[in-house]
């Protein structure tokens, strides 16, 4: 059976147990996401995004209290597996991910070419030296010279360290990558290099992304959609071009209007307050207390409304 | 009262008076082999002049590894400039006794970059903006309260009381950032450094810090050095620019020429990778200089740039160090292409 989406989401909860109670990190997240296609979600630190990446890997801590919801990809539900199952068909080998500062995350007494190759050979079961071969190639395609490959991570700047992190998850051919702040700790040039080279990838390798990230201005270079992610929810998702131009929530376009520019001259803006607590977020809308469009309505939890093929979780569209 | 001794005997002051001048300032570190043995210098920074005059704010923009950070902390002395000297309201840094260094050190006041990091976590917020006052010999206990109520309602964390007996650890990032605000304006300096100050905050309150310290700045007529590698958010806070690379200066000028009509090839591919929130930027690729920048070990000869610059000339960029052009008034480049 041809699948539309390579991958969909549905009620995704992840709870943490922690000695003042249950704090809900991913609170009921749904999305989808096509084949060769860019995802970026967007949110704030402590929204809850870093929890999702590692609840679509399943990389838990141990103090999880609830995660539950289905997690469907490319036609195969992966909640169904056990652990030793998803680690065989779906880490790595369908699905990888680029670690927060996965520059620093890189083994110093391996050489890099080593690690590169490792989830092949661990994933796949082939010999090393084809295994080197494959991470040679992956090391073309995200722009590191191949004599890199017995160099040891200290040797390479951060910049370099970045690209072979990417390298590392493209190595198995996975379907999907999962990217946690790729270049938040990097410089701008480095950042708009990373940018170019995961366009390329894009292109070239017909992958899928989920970007995870902060910084708005940077995620539009790879975004073909967006979904913002505010207090352990998703709160708007749509197309990259109807969410630059027209975002519909009244925090995304709060977050909009705060993103400085070098082009134009609109004022930035800020939005006052602080996003709820997630031990025990409010009943309503959970962006209520900020929102300068409050009504009546909102002290009730607002579904998800569609307009123009867009969703959007505010009462301001019934 | 000795340290009130030395505030009042400087100069009035008029407007446009120059209040720190970097003259030639080169910040050396050497490298040692086997721990004894000379392996050559780091040029940190090499060769940075400039003048700052009372109440302007500036925004020195650089890559990591550039040289700012040092530059930053020369001026606040904590590096021991190799050659060059700072220039402070007429006094060289280089010639001041103890006493006259603390008496600089109040007037320089220094936000960090992590808040969470630069706050001592053992202490509350009134001991952490109490301590500067007593190390500067505010002996009597209500005048230091006064000042930090003062303080407190600068940086709008009001009512005062809600937060005095709070920890680091109990408040948001730019709750945090405010009290290192604090902190730095509580001695009432002339001249502010912040490095990189909202770069750890989250995008929403990132203006409200910045536009804090914009207000401070315009109502203490304050000096105020911006340290960042985010062009875009220099444009709201700053006056007058300056881009660094590999230790020098590569282009100065104010801010808006230098972001329509950018001439160092350097700062051109600056602006060129800072991307605004657009969907089209998904659809193109940036063009960007190849390389890395370099060691500061071994810098390139003749401009520090060439090995990445498009716009090389041949024979000339590679061999000769390009001084200072001015390819329009107040706006000048550190490039040949202007000569």
């Amino acid at each position: 059976m041809a699948e539309k989406n390579l991958l969909t989401i549905k009620d995704l909860v992840l709870y943490f147990r922690t000695s003042k109670g249950a704090v809900k990190a991913v609170d009921k997240v749904n999305f989808e996401l096509g084949f060769r296609e860019a995802v970026v979600v967007l949110g704030e630190s402590g929204c809850g995004k870093t929890s999702l990446a590692k609840a679509l890997l399943r990389l838990l801590p141990r103090n999880v209290e609830a995660y539950s919801g289905s997690i469907v990809l490319d036609g195969l539900d992966t909640m169904a597996l056990n652990d030793e199952e998803y680690r065989q068909q779906i880490r790595w080998v369908r699905m990888s991910l680029v670690p927060q500062a996965a520059m620093n995350s890189l083994n110093p007494v391996l050489r890099v070419g080593d690690q590169v190759a490792e989830p092949m050979m661990v994933h796949h079961g082939v010999k090393k030296e084809e295994a080197l071969e494959q991470a040679k190639k992956m090391f073309q395609h995200v722009g590191v010279p191949a004599d890199f490959l017995t160099r040891y991570a200290f040797e390479l700047s951060g910049g370099m360290r970045q690209r072979v992190a990417i390298a590392m998850s493209l190595v198995t051919a996975p379907s999907l990558i999962v990217l946690d702040e790729p270049t938040s700790a990097l410089d701008v040039l480095t950042q708009a290099n990373i940018f170019n080279v995961l366009k390329r990838i894009k292109k070239e390798l017909e992958i899928s992304f989920i970007l995870i990230t902060h910084d708005i201005a940077t995620s539009s270079e790879l975004a073909d959609r967006v979904a913002v992610m505010y207090a352990g929810q998703i709160i708007e998702s749509s197309d990259a071009m109807g969410f630059f131009t027209e975002p519909l929530h009244p925090y995304s376009q709060m977050l909009m209007a705060s993103v400085p520019r070098l082009r134009g001259d609109k004022e930035p803006i800020f939005i006052t307050g602080q996003p709820p607590s997630l031990l025990n977020p409010p009943t309503g809308c959970r962006f209520a207390d900020r929102c300068p469009q409050r009504f009546g309505k909102c002290d009730q939890e607002p579904p998800v409304f569609e307009k123009e093929g867009r969703l959007v979780k505010c009462w301001l569209y019934e | 009262m000795a340290l009130n001794e030395l505030n009042t005997a400087a100069p009035a002051v008029q407007a446009g008076d120059t209040l720190l001048s970097v003259d030639d300032l080169h910040v050396w570190f050497e490298l040692k082999r086997w721990g004894f043995g000379h392996a050559g210098y780091v040029r940190a920074v090499d060769g940075v002049s400039f003048k700052l005059r009372y109440g302007e704010s500036t925004a020195v923009v650089g890559e990591s590894g550039c040289g700012k950070s040092s530059l930053m902390k020369t001026i606040l002395g904590i590096n021991i400039p190799t050659k060059g000297d700072i220039v402070f309201q007429g006094q060289h840094l280089s010639k001041m006794n103890r006493r006259e260094l603390k008496w600089y050190r109040s007037q320089v006041g220094y936000v960090q970059q992590d808040p969470y990091g630069a706050l001592a976590p053992f202490m509350n917020v009134e001991r952490i903006l109490e301590e500067p006052l007593i190390i500067h010999g505010v002996s009597s206990k209500t005048e230091r309260m006064e000042r930090i109520y003062k303080v407190m309602e600068e940086v709008k964390m009001t009512p005062a009381d809600d937060f005095l007996h709070k920890f680091p650890h109990m408040l948001s990032g730019g709750q945090q950032q405010r009290i290192v605000i604090a902190r730095a304006m509580i001695l009432e300096p002339k001249l502010l450094v912040a490095d990189e100050p909202v770069s750890m905050l989250d995008a929403s309150v990132r203006v409200e810090i910045l536009r804090l310290l914009r207000n401070l700045q315009e109502k203490h007529n304050l000096a105020v050095i911006y340290i960042t590698h985010d062009l875009s958010t220099v444009r709201y806070f700053s006056e007058r620019i300056f881009v660094m690379y590999a230790g020098k200066l590569v282009e100065s000028s104010r801010i808006e020429p230098l972001v329509q009509q950018p001439r160092h090839p350097y700062t051109q591919a600056l602006l060129e990778a800072t991307s605004d929130p657009d969907a089209n930027n998904a659809l193109t690729f940036r063009e960007l200089p190849p390389g890395e920048p370099p060691s500061l070990v071994n810098p390139p000869e003749g401009c520090r740039f060439h090995p990445r610059c498009s716009q090389i000339i041949k024979g000339l960029c590679e061999v000769e160090v390009p001084p200072n052009f001015e390819p329009a008034p107040e706006h000048l480049a550190a490039c040949w292409l202007y000569k």
